[in-house]
């Protein structure tokens, strides 16, 4: 956009003060103090997962005979110490990286897969969408947890597998979300224009109807964070996402539980950490869908 | 490339069969909508055949649902006829010695009749108008610039309206965008589907004016589908009649304004209002809806709603007629043909 | 309507297909040969070969599956390999555990959410309103695993009024409801698993309530004079119908998805069948609860749909 188209268009008496979506949502997030304040405490966690290395006390790993399961402020210990007197703290910091890995990444795969399915899905022909909707209808009626729990439990252990059904689990809502909206465009004129300007399918998918698919399935996703935070953990929890010695909070509650009589506190602090993030991604996410969902 | 206009017809490149050569030939195009869990079709398009001139405009029209629309689709293969062909000037499209589909709509664009829904609300009508170029293998820059010289020519000024989403247009402003879209590949032929009638009747008439100088400034071809038979009147050579999925009467549009042969045509005619009181016509105007085209009426199809049906006109579909050239006027009907067994055969 | 219930119990029948093919594979997404699950590591070659064939290994996988299906059809989901029990007794005993879990979670959850969630729609905004939100959020952002640990904690440890975990001494088969000394040891697990359908239900409730008190036809109803609570009950009745999805939904989950909290408490249900089988990779066993639980979820839905078809006849002509 040239210098003198902006001016010119900032002269005619505008229809919307705001041009473009984005810059519109950005905008009434941005006059969102509680969102934007758990924008900051998201970003907070994220950011201490991120310098763990840095700021973490001790070496996660670093076992202790005589140290285990001491109170806070055992001998510098700010938390106290695991079963194996390792330093609660610095393990609750680089088990932020994993269980946010854990949370994220299938979130991510399921709405690039998902999403891309669904798109091209409710755009093309009945025999492709018939093929894609019921497949995904068939994983569809598995509830969440279960498919989770099975397919990681048949695949095994390991942050890969837990992973990979993670976002097995997550694909076929996001693709039906997908398909709804880029069947909404499908018999707009201007698609119909856009074939008839001889442009091919996947240019007409990229510049018209990912327009029209990215809205709902950004707060569909941004929804789903939270949810695959608390099933990841749930998954380690069980034993079937991170094994051992890797820190991670599902992982730590479900050793430390063998110490509950103990130790009550020890016991709670991955619980609080696993809570924490995901009450403030779900809120996040109330905030975001309200900034996207205005009609303007 | 073909921002600049064409002086004459014999100038451009793409000519190849000469002003003689008709622009585009339709023969028997024919398209069916299976019912969802019925057996039934609706007979959109059924036998439909005409030519188009080079440099004429030919006006469809016909009420609602009779086809129109699903045949401009046709033209441009958005929808695949189920029967038929089309030649376009001298091309057989689709055969493989013929023209390409891709090459087709290269020379044949089309303007929707909704002027909001033709346009993507999330871009700017600039880029909605460099769309096709750029898809067509343009530059960035080039695309930008044909994008703008387009807007220039249908009469909005680039730096104001290029960067605007469409629903800071009004739809007259809208339309204009939609036209210039559509010239943007450099086409030969336009299809207008109703391109005007969501509009106001002041801006009805703004654009249709620059329709008219567009189409003689880069020698356009128009098939001009409209239900307004007083727009097509004011900027048709030849009319095409269409009613349920057929074409009931064609002829130049003079003389099917003046003495219509079809009974569909005369009670169009008379239910269009008229400002002059002294031309108020005693045709009784038609009644009803016209039927389903799932079950459409045996033999001729308007037999339920013509003042004049008789026997013959339930046991046999009346013939078109046979069509010599472009002054050519035929019609549909039994009462336009002699001897075929209706008591005013020959009359009409 | 006879020929809506019929379609859908016909789309049903695909998709329950399509999970029992889910099943299946499931024995080959695990890593290595699925005979080393029963073999002995020293087997010899011989011996391979021929439980291969006894288990029908050495035939193509479509017609394995078919086999499989077959025995699945008539109830016959093979033996534990652990516990060398019939799966079938093994699986419906520990569902019966499951679904007492369930039905006493179901209607705390669904009668606290709804009633919280309707009174929050029916006051947008007020402060009752964001009370209800904001406990609903965080209902729904508990790990509802780790909940139970913390009740564990209060009500076992520090108080010690409730059992921690486990049915009681008694034990799976001569469980009582009518004995307060068996009864108890439900306690803590039923909280915990109602607690994310309660914050589910609360929030849909809200949103569908809210969204019909805003309609035009409430306004029409005041206009005519009649009072508050006529007018709640002709909103609560337009706002059923998605909220019913949602509960049904929600039981599936109740039914499918109380592994963990099972896990927590001990409790000798199906999730905790099924973590055992994981434990011991006793495929027969995951197979089969998969099955079985995934069946119900699909059974479920079906109802459902025709519940909602029942009040909206809206839907049933899709």
């Amino acid at each position: 956009m040239s210098e003198t188209a902006i001016q010119a268009a900032a002269e005619t008496p505008p229809a919307s003060p705001m041009r473009g979506y984005w810059r519109s949502v950005f905008a009434r997030l941005g006059r969102d103090p509680i969102t934007l304040c758990f924008a900051v405490v998201v970003l907070a966690i994220v950011l201490a997962a991120l310098a763990a290395p840095l700021i973490a006390p001790f070496d996660p790993y670093q076992q202790s005979i005589i140290g285990r399961l001491k109170p806070p402020g055992w001998r510098g210990h700010p938390l106290g110490t695991d079963e194996l007197g390792r330093d609660l703290l610095s393990r609750l910091l680089y088990g932020g990286r994993i269980s946010l890995l854990m949370g994220l990444a299938p979130v991510l795969i399921a709405t690039l897969i998902g999403g891309t399915l669904g798109m091209i899905g409710g755009f093309a022909g009945r025999l492709a969408n018939t093929a894609i909707m019921r497949t995904m209808d068939v994983f569809y009626a598995f509830p969440s947890v279960l498919l989770a729990v099975a397919i990681s439990g048949a695949m095994g252990g390991g942050i890969g597998n837990g992973i990979l059904s993670l976002s097995l689990v997550f694909t076929p809502a996001m693709c039906r979300i997908a398909e709804t909206a880029s069947a909404q465009v499908k018999h707009l004129d201007y698609i119909e224009a856009a074939r008839a300007s001889g442009a091919s399918a996947a240019r007409i998918l990229r510049h018209h109807v990912l327009g029209n698919v990215l809205g709902p399935v950004l707060i569909y996703a941004s929804s789903l964070v939270s949810v695959s935070i608390l099933l990841a953990s749930g998954l380690s929890f069980l034993g079937l996402g991170v094994q051992p010695p890797e820190p991670d909070w599902g992982l730590m509650l479900s050793t430390l539980r063998q110490s509950l009589y103990v130790d009550p506190l020890g016991c709670a602090l991955p619980g609080i950490a696993i809570f924490t993030t995901s009450v403030c991604f779900n809120l996040l996410s109330d905030g975001v869908r309200r900034a996207m969902d205005v009609r303007a | 490339m073909s921002a600049t206009p064409m002086s004459t017809a014999l100038a451009d490149p793409r000519d190849r069969g000469g002003p003689a050569q008709p622009m585009l030939i339709a023969r028997g195009l024919r398209r069916y909508f299976r019912l969802k869990g019925r057996g039934q079709a609706v007979r959109a398009v059924d036998d439909v055949s005409f030519t188009v001139f080079k440099g004429e405009t030919l006006g469809v029209v016909g009420e609602s649902g009779c086809g129109k629309s699903t045949l401009a689709r046709l033209l441009l293969h958005l929808l695949v006829p189920q029967a038929g062909e089309m030649v376009f000037d001298g091309d057989l499209v689709g055969a493989a010695r013929g023209i390409g589909i891709a090459a087709l709509r290269q020379q044949v664009q089309m303007v929707f009749q909704d002027s909001a829904a033709s346009l993507n609300p999330r871009m700017p009508v600039r880029d909605s108008i460099a769309f096709g170029p750029l898809a067509a293998g343009q530059s960035r820059a080039a695309a930008r610039q044909t994008a703008e010289a387009l807007l220039q020519q249908v009469g909005l000024r680039p730096d104001l309206f290029g960067p605007r989403y469409p629903h800071e247009l009004s739809g007259g402003q809208k339309q204009r965008v939609n036209i210039a879209r559509a010239l943007a590949l450099g086409p030969r032929m336009v299809i207008l589907d109703e391109a005007v009638s969501a509009l106001d009747k002041s801006v009805e008439a703004q654009v249709l004016n620059l329709l008219r100088d567009l189409k003689r400034r880069l020698n356009l071809t128009y098939l001009f589908i409209s239900h307004d038979l007083n727009v097509v009147r004011y900027i048709s050579e030849r009319v095409l009649v269409m009613y349920l999925g057929q074409v009931v009467e064609l002829g130049p549009a003079t003389a099917v304004f003046a003495a219509p042969r079809h009974p569909y045509t005369r009670a169009l005619l008379a239910s269009r209002l008229s400002m002059d009181a002294d031309r108020r016509t005693l045709e009784p105007p038609l009644q009803g809806d016209p039927p389903s085209p799932i079950d459409a009426p045996s033999g001729c199809r308007f037999r339920t709603r013509c003042p004049c049906a008789e026997a013959v006109c339930a046991s046999r579909a009346p013939p078109l007629g046979h069509w010599e050239d472009r002054a050519s006027h035929i019609a549909a009907c039994h009462m336009a043909t002699q001897g075929s067994g209706h008591t005013l055969a020959g009359a009409g | 309507m006879l020929g809506f219930v019929i379609r859908r119990i016909l789309f049903a029948i695909p998709i329950a297909l399509g999970v029992s093919v889910v099943c299946f594979s499931l024995v080959y997404l695990a890593p290595g040969d699925p005979l080393q699950t029963v073999l002995p590591p020293d087997a010899t070659a011989e011996t391979i070969a021929i439980v291969r064939h006894a288990y029908g290994f050495d035939r193509p996988i479509p017609v394995q599956y078919l086999i499989w299906l077959w025995h699945v059809l008539q109830g016959d989901f093979g033996r534990s390999i652990a516990t060398r029990r019939l799966v079938s007794l093994e699986v419906s005993g520990a569902l019966a555990n499951t679904a007492m879990l369930a039905l006493f979670a179901a209607p705390l959850s669904f009668g606290l959410g709804a009633a919280m969630g309707a009174i929050a729609g029916w006051y947008p905004g007020r402060a009752i309103d964001r009370l209800v939100t904001g406990a609903a959020v965080i209902g729904v952002s508990l790990p509802n695993y780790w909940l139970g640990i913390v009740l564990v904690i209060l009500f076992a440890v520090e108080f010690m009024v409730l059992p921690a975990s486990g049915m009681g001494q008694s034990g799976s088969a001569a469980f009582s409801l009518w004995r307060w000394s068996d009864a108890r040891f439900l306690v803590l697990p039923v909280l915990t698993l109602a607690m994310i359908p309660i914050g589910i239900i609360a929030r849909s409730t809200r949103a569908a309530v809210a969204e019909v008190r805003g309609l035009d036809f409430v306004t029409t109803l005041r206009a005519i004079g009649l009072g508050e609570g006529a007018v709640l009950r002709h909103v609560l009745k337009n706002a059923a119908p998605p909220v019913l999805a949602v509960m049904g939904l929600q039981f599936g989950y109740l039914v499918g998805g109380s592994i963990l909290v099972e896990t927590v408490f001990t409790w000798p249900g199906s999730g905790f069948l099924l973590n055992k089988a994981i434990i011991n990779r006793d495929i027969p066993v995951l197979q089969g609860t998969i099955l079985a639980l995934s069946l119900i979820f699909v059974a479920t839905n079906l109802v459902v749909d025709l519940l909602q078809a029942a009040l909206d006849p809206r839907i049933r002509r899709r």
